[in-house]
């Protein structure tokens, strides 16, 4: 019989992951804290960069784990370390032993309503990427107006910023910022979009054409400047402040929806976790890799593997092929066996 | 007026939603690439007019998206395209600044 692995988390990571164990003909066996698979990436309604729906990604990734063995609405308890094997107990009672855990525990995305500055929560129409994925889906959002003729994008909320403890760039906002403004403007032509951004990080494959195409085809407007306060008027918009820092003068807009950009953290929840097993956590929050280089998806730890944002932001398509790397190390681990 | 022995002064807030965009969107229609402008400054570092009359391509479209009467700064330029050469983003800079003088002298009718 081949051994058994578990993989903690149902996102993208751990169901690519479990997709790549079974072709391998190992048992994987998915837990997930929530009720569906698919993680955030289910949340949201196209991917970039080719706007492909993220729910063809999760369907697809459904049916070729149809035989992996799937705890819903299951957390894990706690770990235990035996001689050689280890000793997963489960919410729901079960208890597991296998010879790999995977950690594919992803991310939690930023509270936004701790950056009290930016009212969301508290002003009418303030939301999030989040929102906004689930409103382009098809979602109910009353704080999304029906024809807005003016939005604003706030870039790195909860993300570069020390008083909200982060430091760190969540890689992707800035793009997802982009894809959605030009959505937006695709949605409401007549609308005029700003983007209020620091610095435009747009590293990844064909990320600057669609920054290209939001200037020329659309008219997207970017402003370097951190938005530092918005404030509710009485008619419902929301007056924004920033620094327009190219001009060096100070800068006041009123709009009518105000979309944050919500970074990503380590997992409050997976780090109590990982503690019980003593594993490290690296200097930035995530968990920490054997080797930032060549060892991303192995711990210190034998026998306990990474995959995915939960050793820091990353992409769809980093996410998948992350998986299949630590599958790899996974086999390679349990072959030496 | 009466001396109070001392003035407002006015503040310096760019207020988007007042911003006279007439010029620009006259000069998107005939530069559309102006809109792809990133601000990288490349345009002003290598004009030679710059050090000594402050002529910047960058402040021109900037200031235009602001709202601001640039036409001052646009008689300091020498129409030697240089700028045009080394922007990155391959918008016709000589062409935008002649196309703003056009704009200025005909009111904003392209009729030339
Ligand atoms: S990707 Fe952009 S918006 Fe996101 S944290 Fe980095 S700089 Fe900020
Ligand atoms: S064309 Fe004008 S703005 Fe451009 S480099 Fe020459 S003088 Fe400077
Ligand atoms: S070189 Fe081109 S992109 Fe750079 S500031 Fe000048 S006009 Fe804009």
């Amino acid at each position: 019989m081949r051994p058994n692995v578990v993989i903690i988390g149902g996102g993208i990571a751990g169901m690519e992951a479990a997709k790549q164990l079974l072709y391998l003909g190992y048992s994987p066996i998915l837990i997930e804290k929530t009720a569906r698979l698919g993680g955030h990436v289910a949340d949201w309604y196209r991917l970039f960069p080719d706007m492909t729906p993220a729910s063809e990604v999760i369907e697809n990734l459904k049916k070729d784990i149809q035989n992996a063995n799937v705890f819903l609405e299951t957390g894990v308890q706690f770990i235990n370390r035996l001689r050689d094997t280890y000793n997963v107990m489960l919410t729901n009672g079960v208890s597991i032993n296998c010879h790999a855990i995977l950690f594919a525990t992803g991310y939690d995305l930023f509270d936004a309503r701790k950056k009290e500055e930016y009212g969301y929560g508290v002003y009418n129409h303030v939301v999030t990427n989040r929102d906004l994925e689930l409103w382009f889906g098809g979602n109910k959002d009353v704080r999304i107006p029906e024809r807005p003729k003016s939005v604003g994008f706030v870039h790195c909320v909860g993300s570069r910023d020390m008083k909200a403890g982060n430091m760190q760039c969540s890689k992707v906002c800035c793009m997802t910022a982009i894809k959605q403004a030009i959505e937006i403007k695709e949605k409401f032509p007549e609308s005029e979009v700003y983007c209020f951004y620091m610095d435009l990080r747009l590293f990844g494959k064909k990320y600057e054409d669609f920054y290209i195409s939001a200037q020329r085809d659309h008219g997207v407007h970017f402003i370097r400047g951190r938005v530092s306060e918005v404030g509710e008027n009485i008619d419902g918009t929301l007056q924004v402040k920033a620094e327009d820092t190219l001009n060096g003068k100070p800068l006041k807009v009123s709009l009518d929806m105000l979309v944050l950009m919500a970074g990503m953290l380590c997992g409050e929840k997976t780090r109590e976790l990982a503690d019980g097993v003593r594993m490290d956590v690296d200097t930035d929050g995530f968990f920490k890799s054997r080797d930032n280089i060549y060892n991303v998806t192995e711990s210190s730890r034998n026998g306990i593997f990474f995959a995915g944002a939960c050793t820091g932001t990353k992409t769809v398509p980093e996410t998948v092929s992350e998986a299949r790397a630590a599958v790899l190390s996974i086999h390679n681990y349990l072959q030496q066996k | 007026m009466m001396d109070f022995g001392f003035v407002l002064s006015k503040s310096s807030t760019v207020d988007l939603n007042k911003v006279d965009l007439s010029m620009y969107r006259q000069l998107e229609k005939l530069s559309p690439d102006v809109r792809t402008c990133m601000a990288c400054g490349s345009c002003s570092a290598t004009c030679t007019a710059a050090p000594y009359s402050g002529m910047s391509v960058r402040k021109v479209i900037l200031g235009l998206q602001r709202g601001n009467d640039v036409s001052a700064m646009l008689s300091n330029c020498m129409l030697c395209g240089k700028c045009t050469m080394v922007c990155p983003r391959g918008i016709n800079t000589r062409n935008l600044i002649l196309n703003l003088c056009r704009i200025h002298e005909t009111g904003g009718r392209n009729d030339r």
